[in-house]
């Protein structure tokens, strides 16, 4: 039984100590010999998978296995943003349910995971960008997000810091408003889902490495791990930027190129920006987290990569965009610099559905917005799991889309030179 | 900041080069005689290795294409050749 | 008061006197101080606010390891937050404030909130403040939160300078073992770059002193240095080698004080990491009282500063190093007792001050600031308490690198393991204390020949026994200082399951302050064994990651900021079209006249634009085109690299002739538009669109590399080379004429769509008939040397022949009159060339092109897709908006079918002319469709994209 977390029982345990506690989720040392669904990857999308299938499905043997500590992939290496201002109906629909469960997703797990709805403001710097941005807002409202466009004075008005100096390379001209956008405790979502799912029987196996796949009869019937062999109905991969080393082992290809994504965090300061701040000039985006650090992020890495770690040449192009941006901000320090790894399809949109292996099933491609959709992610993977099919959401986001070339190009449907 | 060696103009910084993807694809063709499926396979399809990698990229400074093997972890690097026939 | 300055000795000027403020307050220092030191002579005892409790807290370290003195620094008006003060010279009039704390450190009224801490543990926002809504909270925690303040008028300009360095050896740490690997190296004629963090080379030698080779260590260190320079090499004081990156890029952050700070890059052959260690602190509660500071930096103070942290002190420790801080202090008049958890030690054998043997502090008694010690039952009466709990190898540099660490058991540490190509780790950070280790080890990493520079003395015992927290004790005991992170935080943590290290460190925050755990990460780890049952090494080491201290973003941003941020193209022509009045703006990259006026009024703009594009449909417009592309390809093969690159065949074009092309990507979107000029049989031009030339360039190579013999094809990027000037309109004829008259026989058998090489005075000119505008258009292309002559002589004829120059926006306004397209504007990243109207060579074509196969998907043979069209508003409304999107259905059944990619109100035709990419446009003209913007509903015709002389009946006009 999951002990319910509420300001009483804070206090009650405030009086006796804390001493009565339990493990936040439980922490079986090996998986079980067979599972209904095991899922692969104990990141967001991996547990919020878990999760939904033990909630919605009714499916109650689930193990999760992560091959390091849960939560510690990019799940907990992201700038925490989530919004869905996307272009295309198919990207809003997808990125805007998530959004609806995230703003549920507290009350829902009994875990705070500190959504904060501050709104986002991506800043247009000339004429042709304020088209630009005129169409994504459109764009937005028809598709039932909420959006505004605003002019010079309204983002001058949210965010006084940023650069109006005459020298300035990217003058302001306006904005995309999303105000539901936000930031969320990254770690508290793979927390949060942990324990929910764990309360309702799921295992969550941690360094349990999937070493292979068990295939019969030209089916994928389980998994070989670093923990022995582990059987089960269905399977799902949630591994992010890993994705292709486990298709290979799983025998077939994905449209995925691997890439660091850095991310920094300055030394923390009193609130100075309160919203979340990007700007197609620099390409430079940040918001400030409740601790006070700025947390900033930028473009991928140049060279394909599996180290996670960060690199001086992008940390200079993120950095002085950021200077360029907000130039008072050049009084404070980085603190600390990481990188996740990222998997970037062609045309930047996730990939959710069936593998070529029948039994397993794909939940990745999310290259830089893994985070901002990992309710939806794991609502949808569990549905595919649970019913062997899309649901409507998901169906365009399938692997098909890459021989009949119904791309979902949102790099290219927002404008942004190819 | 990475050293790409470019077999050309030796040791240079990553800056100065472009990805150009994974070597040894070739080009499916005619566009009549491919399927569907070999096509994306062309288009999209990446080994993408945890590991040892080898890459088409062009140094940017003198335009030429070629090999680069490197480690995708370390990042340590292993070769790099001219295409064939463009030996320096 | 406690601290207080010695009335001799430390390197400080005490012939000056240096005015400054902590919070408000006057005081004084010495050139040679830190605001830290200074601090601390002026017998401040609170100099901070904890981030999470707010409680008072004094100094504890003296250098990048402090967890509290943190400062608020304004100098001359301007305000830098979070400066670490045990790390910021003291200069004359600097205001000092304590961050975290109003109206002051002393009297901080957020104090009460430690009275509530036993309901805050680790995590406590993850249990609570989801009703009514975490929006309800957020603000009022946020404001709380944060340390300094932003000063929102200094905006530091751009100006740190990045400095590329080279050396055979770099040392990390001017200390003994540093110095005697540059020594070394020295030796040998290499050249050194010796890097130190302090102002001062030396490292521990300042405080310990010493006799090295028979020369007093002040002595050694400059002959060192001098060595170091003879051979080439460099000294760079205050210099923070900061982390190691691939390919073993080492970045440095260096202060100069009054210049601005700068960034190092270097690539050493070899480095000697000598980055020397830091003291642990001891565990127990109430630890974090002001009072409470390490044992070594305490010495520290009192010998590179003259000041004493107290004037009755308890020595607490575990190892023989805490010794010499007890008898220096001792000397300078301090009376010191010794707390000992051991029984014995070589140290305390010799040692005649009081020592408690087998005991630790049991607790701390006063708020503001330590009035006693308990320990063994009993009160110890002192202002000031010095611990020692080890010492932790700084191992930071070399886990950037790669390297691996061991745990070893007779320090208690990690210490380096394994090899790493090209990097060493010398003295303390490699677990060797002592002078005389430090200096062997130093010496050895460098490779030196010979004996390595002994030390007087042998070097002393560390004899160290662990003393790790112990959960049993009662209190609050801090692991973290800055953050707040107490052992009952760390039991929660293993309670709750948060027990391998980056739980840890998350759910709790140790380690992820300002100071980076430097104090506290072994304690952390150490607490985490004990509670969860395992050994240290079973918990794991945490991650470290660049940077190893805060490193300002100014150094990392560099100059790469205003005009060098992605610096713009300028025109070669810039400075007359300034003289004639022109607008600029960025198009593609480069900044261009967007139209010419006298005036700065808003309304002036859109005025020229019409007159230009008036003048050019009447009479002759002049337009500079210069960035356009101009790429040759040259060879017997050209005509086949084009053909396979470009959507449209260019190998039946005749020398001479011009064609409109596309080329697309291999998914068969359209990349590129532009004309291909066949200049001979070998040699074409190709004239992309200027914002793609580097990757239309790029394109070519690469398929020429990989398809063609490179021998027999050869593509040559001439953009630069060329100035291009356009007349376009009736007269663009009798301008030319006019104003280059040897060229007028060529322009007379010019055909549209031909090309003409000519010269015209000293010169070359190519002369192509080309046209953006449907009107008849010379395109003047001649070397840029030449390019002011004849703008200069087009321009003298301009006038009588009523034309104008004319900026892009009157350019695209005249395009869009005849619908020819932008690519990228008019275009997106899913348009695909049967979209534009030219399904041609696609049908026509049966050899291999760029993007062919691609143009056979399915979803390219969709009817639906979305084509380029023109909108035509109804009479008397206003130009749509560009980016409005067409729409169908009703309620949920609204959708997008497209949107409007251009528009503008055509003076040509004297009503509002639209562009659009909408699905199903061909087959709808006439149609009436609505349009949405900005919530508002608008009203459009589909019709064709031309607007204006369909026929083309003007092109030879």
């Amino acid at each position: 039984m999951m002990r319910r977390y509420s300001a009483w029982s804070l206090v009650r345990e405030g009086l006796r100590g804390h001493t009565g506690w339990p493990e936040a989720w439980r922490k079986p040392e090996r998986p079980q010999a067979a599972y209904d669904a095991v899922i692969v990857g104990g990141g967001g999308h991996g547990l919020a998978t878990a999760y939904y299938l033990a909630k919605l499905h009714g499916m109650r043997r689930v193990a999760v296995l992560e091959k390091g500590w849960l939560g510690g992939g990019n799940t907990g290496r992201n700038t925490t943003v989530v919004r869905s201002n996307y272009f295309f109906p198919e990207s809003v629909a997808l990125y805007d349910f998530a959004l609806r469960l995230y703003e549920g997703l507290s009350r829902e797990l009994n875990y705070n995971i500190m959504l904060s709805q501050r709104g986002m403001l991506m800043v247009a710097h000339s004429e042709l960008e304020m088209e630009i941005a005129a169409r994504i807002v459109n764009a937005m409202q028809i598709n039932g997000a909420d959006a505004e466009l605003f002019g010079r004075d309204q983002v001058m008005q949210k965010v006084p810091l940023l650069n109006d100096a005459p020298d300035a390379r990217f003058p302001v001209h306006g904005a995309i408003w999303q105000g539901r956008a936000g930031v969320a405790r990254h770690d508290a979502v793979a927390w949060g889902y942990a324990r929910a799912a764990s309360a309702l029987g799921v295992d969550i196996v941690e360094s349990c490495e999937v070493t292979g796949f068990l295939v019969e009869n030209g089916r994928c019937v389980g998994v070989d791990t670093s923990l022995g062999e582990v059987r089960a109905g269905a399977i799902g991969l949630a591994v992010a930027g890993h994705s292709s080393v486990l298709a290979e082992r799983a025998g077939f290809r994905l449209p995925i190129h691997s890439y660091a994504l850095q991310a920094f965090v300055s030394e923390p300061v009193k609130p100075m920006l309160d919203t979340i701040l990007f700007s197609f000039g620099t390409g430079t985006y940040l918001s400030q987290s409740d601790k006070g650090e700025l947390v900033i992020g930028g473009g991928l890495d140049r060279v394909p990569s599996y180290g996670q770690r960060g690199n001086p040449p992008v940390q200079e192009q993120v950095i002085s965009g950021l200077l360029e941006m907000l130039p008072a901000v050049g009084q404070l320090k980085l603190l600390r610099h990481w990188a996740g790894i990222v998997d970037v399809v062609p045309d930047s949109s996730p990939l959710i559905g069936p593998s070529p292996l029948p039994g397993l099933y794909l939940n990745c491609g999310w290259g830089t917005g893994g985070f901002k959709a990992i309710p939806a992610g794991g609502w949808l993977l569990a549905h595919l799991i649970a019913t062997g099919g899309h649901h409507e959401i998901s169906r365009p986001f399938d692997l098909a889309r890459f021989e009949t070339g119904r791309l979902i190009d949102e790099a290219a449907g927002a404008g942004i030179a190819h | 900041m990475q050293l790409f060696p470019c077999p050309f103009c030796g040791p240079r910084p990553e800056t100065e080069f472009h990805y150009g993807g994974e070597a040894g694809k070739v080009r499916p063709e005619p566009a009549e005689a491919v399927s569907e499926t070999a096509w994306a396979d062309y288009l999209h399809a990446q080994a993408n290795p945890k590991g040892v990698s080898r890459e088409v990229w062009v140094h940017l400074a003198c335009g030429e294409f070629f090999v680069l093997s490197r480690h995708t972890v370390t990042h340590e690097i292993l070769g790099a050749e001219a295409m064939p026939g463009r030996e320096a | 008061m406690s601290g207080w300055r010695l009335p001799e000795g430390g390197a400080i000027d005490r012939s000056r006197r240096l005015s400054f403020t902590f919070d408000g307050r006057p005081l004084t220092g010495h050139p040679g101080d830190t605001i830290a030191s200074a601090l601390l002579a002026n017998g401040v005892r609170i100099v901070a606010r904890s981030f999470k409790y707010h409680r008072p807290r004094g100094l504890f370290a003296a250098g990048v390891e402090e967890p509290n003195a943190l400062v608020d620094v304004t100098r001359d008006g301007r305000t830098a937050p979070n400066l670490r003060a045990t790390c910021e010279p003291l200069v004359e009039g600097l205001a000092v404030a304590a961050v975290n704390a109003a109206p002051d450190a002393g009297g901080d009224r957020q104090a009460w909130i430690d009275r509530f801490s036993r309901f805050l543990p680790a995590g406590f926002y993850y249990k609570t403040f989801m009703w009514p809504g975490w929006e309800l909270f957020e603000p009022r925690i946020r404001a709380m939160a944060g340390l300094g303040r932003l000063d929102p008028d200094h905006r530091p300009p751009g100006t740190a300078p990045q400095i590329d360095a080279a050396c055979d050896l770099l040392v990390v740490g001017a200390g003994p073992a540093g110095l005697a690997a540059a020594r070394a190296a020295a030796a040998r004629g290499e050249r050194v770059l010796l890097l130190d963090d302090q102002p001062e080379p030396g490292g521990s030698l300042r405080w310990l002193g010493g006799t090295i080779g028979g020369a007093d260590w002040h002595d050694w260190v400059q002959d060192t240095l001098e060595r170091v320079a003879a051979a080439g090499g460099r000294y760079l004081a205050w210099t923070t080698a900061y982390g190691i990156y691939d390919h073993g890029l080492v970045c440095a952050w260096r202060r100069l004080g009054e210049a601005p700070d700068q960034l190092w890059r270097i690539r050493p052959q070899v480095s000697v990491l000598a980055a020397g260690a830091i003291e642990r602190p001891l565990t127990f509660p109430d630890n974090d009282r002001p009072g409470v500071m390490l044992a070594e930096a305490a010495l520290r103070y009192l010998r590179v500063w003259a000041v004493a942290p107290g004037r009755r002190a308890v020595v607490a420790t575990n190892n023989d190093t805490a010794y010499r801080t007890a008898a220096a202090l001792a000397e300078a008049g301090v009376a010191v007792e010794i707390l000992d958890i051991r029984s014995d030690s070589p140290a305390m054998a010799t040692c005649d001050l009081p020592v408690h043997r087998g005991r630790l502090p049991e607790g701390v008694v006063g708020r503001g600031g330590v009035t006693a010690v308990r320990a063994g039952g009993r009160e110890l009466a002192a202002d000031a308490l010095l611990v020692s709990g080890g010492w932790t190898p700084s191992v930071h540099l070399w886990r950037h690198a790669g390297g691996r660490v061991r745990f070893a058991e007779e320090l208690a540490a990690f210490v380096p393991d394994g090899a790493v190509n090209g990097l060493r780790v010398a003295g303390a950070a490699n677990g060797r204390f002592g002078l005389a280790a430090a200096l062997a080890d130093g010496h050895t990493a460098a490779a030196g020949a010979g004996p390595a520079p002994q030390p007087e003395l042998p070097d002393p015992a560390y004899a160290f026994e662990p003393a790790w927290p112990r959960p049993d004790a009662e209190g609050r005991q801090w692991i973290d200082l800055q953050n707040d992170v107490t052992l009952k935080d760390v039991a929660l943590a293993a309670r709750e399951g948060f027990r391998s290290v980056e739980h840890l460190k998350r759910y709790t925050t140790l380690g992820m302050a300002t100071d980076q755990g430097k104090t506290s990460n072994m304690a952390g780890l150490a607490a985490m064994a004990e509670l969860s049952g395992r050994s240290i090494p079973e918990v794991g080491t945490t991650t470290f990651r660049p940077p190893f201290v805060p490193v300002p973003l100014s150094i990392l941003g560099g100059r790469r900021r205003g005009q060098f941020f992605n610096p713009l193209r300028r025109l070669q022509l810039e400075p007359e079209h300034r003289a004639a009045d022109a607008a600029f703006r960025e198009y593609g990259g480069w900044l261009r006249p967007a139209w010419y006026a006298r005036s700065d009024d808003p309304g002036a703009g859109p005025t020229a634009v019409a007159a230009e594009a008036r003048a050019a449909r009447q009479a002759v417009g002049l337009f500079d085109g210069s960035p356009l592309g101009k790429i040759e390809v040259i060879g017997p093969d050209a005509a086949k690299l084009l053909d396979f690159v470009l959507y449209n065949r260019v190998s039946t074009l005749e020398v001479g002739r011009i064609r409109y092309v596309l080329m697309l990507s291999e998914s068969g979107v359209v990349f590129d538009d532009g004309v291909v000029a066949r200049l001979a049989e070998d040699r074409f031009v190709f004239s992309c669109s200027s914002g793609h030339v580097p990757a239309v360039r790029l394109r070519l190579e690469e398929w020429r590399q990989d398809r063609f013999d490179p021998a027999r094809v050869f593509v040559h990027d001439a953009t630069s080379h060329w100035a291009t000037l356009t007349a376009t309109g009736p007269r663009a004829r009798a301008l030319v004429e006019v104003a280059l008259p040897q060229a007028a026989p060529a322009l007379a058998e010019l055909a549209h769509m031909t090309l003409a090489e000519s010269a015209w005075e000293d010169v070359p000119l190519r002369i192509a008939r080309v046209s953006f505008t449907g009107d008849r258009s010379y395109e003047l292309s001649v070397p840029q040397s030449a390019a002011g002559r004849l703008w200069a002589r087009l321009c003298a004829g301009l006038e009588g022949h009523g034309g104008r120059r004319i900026g892009l926006e009157a350019l695209l306004t005249l395009r869009a009159e005849k619908g020819f397209v932008v690519v990228g504007k008019d275009t997106d990243g899913l348009t695909l060339p049967q979209d534009l109207g030219m399904e041609g060579p696609l049908r026509k074509r049966n050899d291999e092109f760029v993007g062919r196969r691609s143009l056979m998907l399915p979803d390219a043979q969709r009817d639906d897709r979305r084509q380029l069209v023109g909108l035509q508003v109804p009479d008397g409304a206003p130009p749509l908006p560009t980016g409005a999107h067409a729409v169908t259905g009703q309620g949920p059944q609204r959708r997008s079918i497209g949107y409007v990619t251009s528009s503008y109100d055509s003076p040509a035709l004297g009503r509002p002319i639209a562009l659009g990419l909408i699905e199903r446009g061909r087959a709808r003209l006439g149609e009436r469709v609505r349009l949405l913007h900005l919530g508002a509903g608008l009203e459009a015709t589909l019709c064709a994209p031309a607007f204006f002389d369909p026929q083309g009946a003007r092109i030879d006009a």
